[in-house]
């Protein structure tokens, strides 16, 4: 015995020290007297969880938390807490009392059914031994990617994902319709101040330039290599958003706003959900069924295709291209969300600001 | 094995702890704003609660590796055979992928509903010009008193 603890046990220890340290993070919250320390707060918070996913093996929620709770998460946060009061006051004793008994005792509640939960770790508990099992064994077989997140999340549970996006777009028409932000382009979003971190700083606007390209290149490698490595299409969505935003804080929201003007990006969140749900359709319509992405291509056209070196011979063409267009659809209409709600809390910031010096 | 025994409570009470204190948050706090991070808080932690049972020991992501390849003969070398004959397939072990599947979409879709929240309290400021929750209750209560003296 060589090392202090075997390697398994070292893995639990350290996402246990993860998890004291989030912990530690919602205390400070909980004290936290500033909007802003908060949404900071926030942002570390969602730092560290990605930090901690990854030990947990789960690199695709990781690289999800990390795009949107730090990234876009915070951002939005900003734009709303920007014109609004900073300092939290403290609350009255005869308003906490009784919510703190209820948390305590959810508290309790679950801590009570602690003696019914798997051990940590455990590779026989029940959440892990059936279901998780068998998408593990089939997924080579039947989806021929390697990433098993990937292709249960797009092709197994598709339906489900397809009401996910959907959600996600009704959120942003939620968002558009009460921050109302106008269709034209041309209209008056004044120049915004608040939102752009230093207006006219060369060292900004270089390294702006030189990452915005690059950003959105990572983010469409990250939506083609879903299948193979950690991503998949809300991911690349989420950067593509973030490249987008980047462009705003350093040029301004006006020149975000002529180069991908509001109409397009309103129209892509939708176009981003239709093209998802037409290669349903499309699927019907070669005879499968809803999402059946085996049926996308005809098996005489798929016999002349070389076949993927993972599933033994088996040819999953259909699936690929099902995966990819789905994936796609995702990418569109998360990035063109999460944009338009962008626009939409930078043109209030500007209008309120216009509202406040007149 | 007797170390993950007594994590087990250890990690899961933290989890618990994380949900009842993001719920305090939003229950309590007197800025909107704050109340919105908590529930953020809350839906993670709900979300650490799925992880917490997908993880598998010495499990590694599941993102399949083929049989036999340099990749799968290192992560088997960390283990011992008999362990991976029981719990692995084909040779690997992976942690469990359905949790991830489930929490990875609710984030984005969190952060959607944060900004339905946030755009809420954005015309909540707009009409009466503070955030403040007691602020607005006592508004409210005088809205109401209001319209009982119209009445009467």
């Amino acid at each position: 015995m060589t090392r202090l603890l075997a390697a398994p046990e070292a893995e639990l220890v350290f996402a246990a020290l993860l998890l004291t340290l989030l912990a530690g993070l919602v205390l400070a919250l909980l004290a936290a007297r500033s909007v802003l320390t908060c949404i900071l707060l926030m942002s570390v918070f969602s730092l560290t969880m990605a930090l901690w996913l990854m030990v947990m093996d789960a690199p695709d929620v990781a690289f999800t938390e990390a795009s949107v709770g730090a990234g876009v998460s915070t951002m939005i946060l900003l734009g709303a807490a920007l014109s609004s009061t900073d300092v939290i006051p403290s609350v009255r004793p005869g308003r906490f009392w009784f919510p703190a008994v209820a948390c305590l005792a959810a508290f309790i509640g679950m801590a009570l059914a602690l003696s019914d939960l798997p051990v940590f770790g455990d590779p026989g508990s029940p959440p892990s031994s059936y279901v998780g099992r068998l998408y593990l064994e089939h997924t080579p077989h039947d989806i021929g990617a390697p990433n098993v997140v990937t292709a249960v999340l797009a092709s197994y549970r598709g339906f489900d994902t397809l009401g996910e996006t959907s959600v996600i777009l009704a959120a942003g028409v939620g968002v558009l319709l009460l921050l109302g932000g106008s269709l034209n382009s041309r209209d008056p979003v004044s120049e915004d101040v608040s939102l752009r971190i230093s207006a006219g700083s060369p060292v900004l606007s270089v390294a702006a330039r030189l990452l915005i390209p690059i950003i959105c290149l990572y983010a469409f490698y990250v939506l083609a290599h879903g299948e193979f490595g950690a991503g998949g299409g809300f991911q690349a969505g989420v950067i593509l958003a973030a490249a987008l935003i980047l462009h705003a804080l350093v040029f301004g929201v006006r020149e975000t706003m002529r180069a991908l003007p509001v109409g397009v990006v309103r129209s892509c969140a939708a176009l981003g959900v239709l093209g998802y749900a037409s290669i349903g359709f499309i699927a019907i319509l070669h005879g499968g069924r809803f999402l059946d992405y085996d049926a996308l291509l005809s098996p005489v056209f798929e016999a002349g295709l070389p076949s993927s070196h993972l599933a033994g011979g088996h040819h999953h063409w259909g699936q690929r291209l099902g995966i990819l267009g789905i994936e796609t659809g995702v990418m569109l209409a998360v990035a063109s969300t999460m944009t338009a709600i962008f626009y939409a809390f930078a043109g209030r910031v500007s209008r309120s600001d216009e509202a406040g010096a007149a | 094995m007797t170390l993950a025994l007594a994590l087990t409570p250890y990690v899961y009470g933290l989890g618990f702890f994380m949900m009842a204190a993001g719920l305090l948050i939003a229950l309590t706090s007197r800025h909107l704003i704050k109340r919105l991070i908590g529930l953020g808080v809350f839906q993670t932690s709900a979300g650490v609660f799925y992880i917490l049972l997908s993880k598998v020991s010495g499990g590694t992501a599941a993102i399949r590796l083929e049989a036999d390849s340099p990749a799968a003969r290192s992560l088997a070398s960390r283990l011992d055979a008999a362990y991976i004959a029981t719990h692995g397939v084909d040779g690997v072990v992976y942690s469990n992928p359905l949790p991830h599947v489930l929490i990875l979409t609710a984030i984005v879709v969190g952060a959607a509903t944060l900004a339905v929240g946030l755009s809420i309290i954005v015309r909540i400021r707009e009409t009466y010009g503070t955030v403040d929750f007691e602020e607005l209750a006592a508004l409210e209560a005088k809205a109401l008193r209001d319209g009982r003296e119209d009445e009467a």
